[in-house]
């Protein structure tokens, strides 16, 4: 199911302007990699390339090469919606669709596609769902709508959507950065188990939260103000933590800058 | 402390020497009042034309709509200074127009709206946006003697009910872009990338998460603007005079409608005409707060829920 991500000499451009410079790393199938570093420094720019999300942007371009288990994901006959389709995102703040019900949340990303069997949607609602962690609470309660869940449930929910559409790989942008310690405590417990089928790439700016739940940890810092964003280091996330080779990683990890 | 009160304004609150503070400012005191007297008296002026409008329409019209006549015959063979007939060729011409222009307005400038929103991007949209802005600044006569002079000048046809829906066409579809554009806009971004994140395409994307969260607020806009459509005069007196018989053919003859008919009992002095001018006044001010109070219902019975 879960796929390697390699990415080659990555540089991304809105426009002119050139936002992140030279990243090259790979994420090991069924392993959980955290992004960490200062604000502004490119790590949610990186996360989104690798599901073609920047393109949304006007301007949004890449040059390098980003390949899922040696499938190319800029190659010209490559579809963004398909790469999409394999490769899910959880994003900052939960967004559950205001206009759907929990289970119309779970399955949108099915429905949306054309798939009608209404056994099949409720089979993959009620999966997602226990997958998210989330089946327990809201079971009784799948007609409600999705907004009127709290921050933390929400937030599982649009997990739910996100594997519902059987992804090789879920990318997750800051998504406890809204929720208090216990939802992002579900959170964290819920990415450990995720682990165990998908890919997951992780930005957070909660260094002990990059500790607790990753593998591989890469530390994104800018070159200078002004300049692009650029890969520091990226190993373990043990030696990241411990013993890191760069004097900056050092640093920015131990509160001594940024 | 002293950083506290660099207000330099007479009416700030005044820090005392041993540092404690309270006691109200009298400077500040009036101006609050001062302002409080001005708002209300501009918020009754401007409702004293209002109530006198409504209340006069009342009163001189309402006998009118009592008759039920006034709902079920039209004013055929009825001459000024008879009284009696009713207002349901005026009724039935205003409501057969004012469908139609939605008909056509609607779809056009809906998908004007979204083509603003979720396409337009550089010149073409930037011109698209700048005409919609100059449509919605030409009067409304402008938009009639357009249309007669294309419709009976260069095509010589008829004038007919039809060539007053093309001109109110030109009048609702900037309503209903800017209404739309609003209500789109309104919808966070977040939402159109989660649906992309899912791999759901883009038209899939508005059809299904964008549209139906502003769908409220898109329907309101529609109605809010018929209501205004309904109330123009000016292009039907150039392109649809009245007559006083039932006509439901778009594409034949005159079709009569409530302002028309206002514009052709207003002058009489006979006080037939009188009360039929009022009547129709009265009818034209209920159906169009009918489609209010409908735009505002849907607004509150909206998809999105919480």
């Amino acid at each position: 199911m879960a796929k390697r991500i390699d990415v080659k000499d990555l540089d991304i451009y809105y426009g002119d302007f050139k936002a992140v410079e030279g990243v090259s790393l790979t994420v090991e199938p069924r392993s959980v990699t955290a992004f960490i570093g200062p604000s502004g420094c490119g790590k949610s720019t990186v996360l989104r390339t690798l599901n073609r999300m920047h393109e949304v942007i006007p301007g949004g371009r890449v040059d390098g090469t980003i390949s899922l288990d040696d499938q190319d994901l800029y190659a010209s006959s490559m579809d963004p919606v398909a790469v999409r389709r394999t490769v899910g995102m959880v994003f900052q703040r939960p967004n559950p669709f205001p206009t759907m019900s929990i289970r119309d949340n779970v399955a949108a990303g099915l429905k949306l596609n054309g798939v009608k069997n209404k056994k099949q949607l409720d089979e993959v609602v009620e999966k997602s769902l226990k997958g998210a962690n989330l089946w327990n609470e809201v079971k009784d309660r799948l007609d409600k709508p999705g907004a009127g869940l709290s921050g933390g449930q929400q937030q599982r929910l649009c997990i739910a959507r996100a594997i519902a559409v059987d992804p090789q790989v879920l990318l997750m942008d800051e998504p406890c950065s809204a929720l208090d310690p216990i939802s992002t405590l579900a959170i964290e417990d819920l990415i450990n188990e995720l682990k165990s089928k998908y890919t997951v790439v992780i930005v957070t700016h909660n260094m002990q939260q990059a500790a607790r739940v990753s593998d591989q940890t890469a530390f994104f810092n800018l070159k200078a103000t002004g300049q692009p964003g650029r890969l520091v280091e990226v190993d373990d996330t043990q030696k990241i933590f411990s013993n890191p080779t760069e004097q900056a990683t050092e640093d920015y990890i131990s509160g001594r800058f940024g | 402390m002293s950083t506290l009160t660099t207000v330099d304004d007479a009416t700030a609150p005044q820090t005392r020497v041993d540092g404690s503070f309270g006691g109200k400012s009298s400077g500040r005191a009036f101006k609050d009042q001062l302002a409080r007297v001005v708002m209300w008296t501009a918020f009754f002026v401007a409702l004293i034309p209002l109530v006198w409008i409504l209340a006069a329409t009342f009163v001189k019209g309402g006998r009118m709509l009592l008759d039920i006549d006034w709902w079920t015959v039209s004013q055929s063979g009825i001459t000024a200074r008879r009284e009696g007939g009713g207002a349901v060729h005026a009724i039935q011409g205003t409501l057969i127009q004012a469908g139609v222009t939605a008909l056509i307005s609607v779809p056009i400038g809906v998908l004007t709206a979204v083509y603003l929103v979720e396409y337009g991007r550089g010149r073409l949209a930037k011109a698209v946006s700048f005409m919609v802005d100059i449509l919605t600044g030409i009067p409304s006569i402008v938009a009639g003697l357009f249309i007669y002079a294309l419709w009976v000048t260069t095509f010589n046809f008829q004038r007919v009910g039809f060539a007053v829906c093309l001109a109110l066409t030109m009048l609702m579809i900037p309503t209903v872009v800017r209404s739309t554009e609003e209500m789109l806009k309104l919808v966070p971004n977040e939402l159109r990338e989660a649906s992309y994140a899912l791999g759901v395409p883009k038209w899939k994307t508005i059809m299904k998460v964008v549209v139906p969260t502003a769908f409220s607020g898109i329907v309101t806009g529609i109605l809010l603007g018929l209501a205004r459509v309904m109330g123009e005069t000016a292009p039907l007196i150039i392109l649809g005079p009245y007559t006083p018989v039932i006509a439901t053919n778009l594409f034949d003859g005159l079709m009569p409608t409530l302002p028309t008919m206002i514009y052709q009992n207003y002058p009489e002095s006979l006080q037939p005409s009188v009360d039929r001018t009022w009547g129709a006044a009265l009818t034209l001010i209920l159906i169009i707060f009918i489609l209010n109070l409908l735009g505002r219902f849907i607004g509150r019975f909206s998809k999105v829920r919480s």
